[in-house]
């Protein structure tokens, strides 16, 4: 297959979990939108590093997988500690900062 | 129709669809579950590029740390709140909208910049090079990841600590 068949399905990926975050009204469902994108991310990085011949992009996309992971894990920690303060889990509700 | 074509077209397959049951279902557990699947699918991807150690890591890091995480925090929220998540979705039209502009855009972009190119030879091993330049040429930054890692863990524990 070509590169761009690659990167057409990456941005196919993004799109619907972009379509995720703007739609769902649950932290966590937002969360697992934002993981979608990140993932589209990764596949363009290793794509263009395959076609590219090299593999350093590979190295990259190694280095984005592991923060995403204490991303998620930070953001679900998070997630947890709105739960404990207001019992809710719409990212809505979350309006501390409201003026 | 070489090996390549039929896999690429399953893995798109699987991949899409599982991405859509993500963001369309209602279960929020169920939502999780397809991300997973969206997850191996993308590994496939992985290997299909020649990136074994890459799709190895999506696998273990990924479909094996994050979705235990996720699952995890849906099971405490639903005991502290004492009832079934299910979620609603909101700005359906908008998000539509947005999505697939942003794709056209995109589709439109990978059409103009002339990236149709064929997939080159590669000779070396990929997964000894990455291992040998993760210890030599990027050893700082592979030492940071693992200090960035433990903090992340370290706050997370702490943000999600048990009550005194």
């Amino acid at each position: 297959m070509p590169l761009s068949a690659y990167l057409a399905l990456a941005a196919l990926v993004f799109s619907i979990g972009l379509f995720g975050v703007i739609t769902r009204r649950n932290t966590v469902g937002i969360l697992l939108g934002i993981e979608l994108m990140l993932n589209a991310v990764n596949i363009n990085f290793v794509a263009f590093s395959r076609f590219h011949g090299t593999a350093v992009g590979m190295i990259f996309t190694l280095f984005a997988i592991c923060i995403t992971v204490a991303e998620v894990a930070l953001g679900l920690a998070l997630v947890i500690l709105l739960f404990r303060m207001r019992r809710t889990a719409t990212a809505d509700h979350i309006d501390w900062l409201k003026g | 129709m070489t090996a390549e074509v039929i896999g690429f077209w399953t893995l798109a397959v699987v991949l899409v669809g599982s991405a859509l049951s993500v963001v369309l279902t209602k279960n929020l557990f169920h939502s999780v579950l397809w991300l997973a699947a969206a997850l191996v699918g993308t590994a496939g991807i992985f290997v299909m590029l020649d990136a074994e150690f890459l799709g190895a890591v999506q696998v273990l890091l990924y479909a094996g740390g994050v979705i235990t995480v996720v699952v995890f925090a849906i099971v405490v929220t639903e005991r502290l709140v004492g009832e079934r998540l299910t979620q609603t979705s909101r700005r359906l039209l908008a998000g539509t909208v947005v999505a697939a502009g942003v794709l056209a855009e995109l589709i439109s972009l990978i059409r103009r910049a002339g990236v149709n190119i064929p997939r080159p030879e590669m000779t070396a091993d990929i997964t000894k090079w990455m291992g040998i330049s993760l210890l030599t040429q990027f050893l700082l930054p592979f030492e940071l990841l693992a200090v960035l890692l433990l903090a992340g863990l370290l706050a997370a524990s702490y943000f999600a600590r048990p009550e005194e």
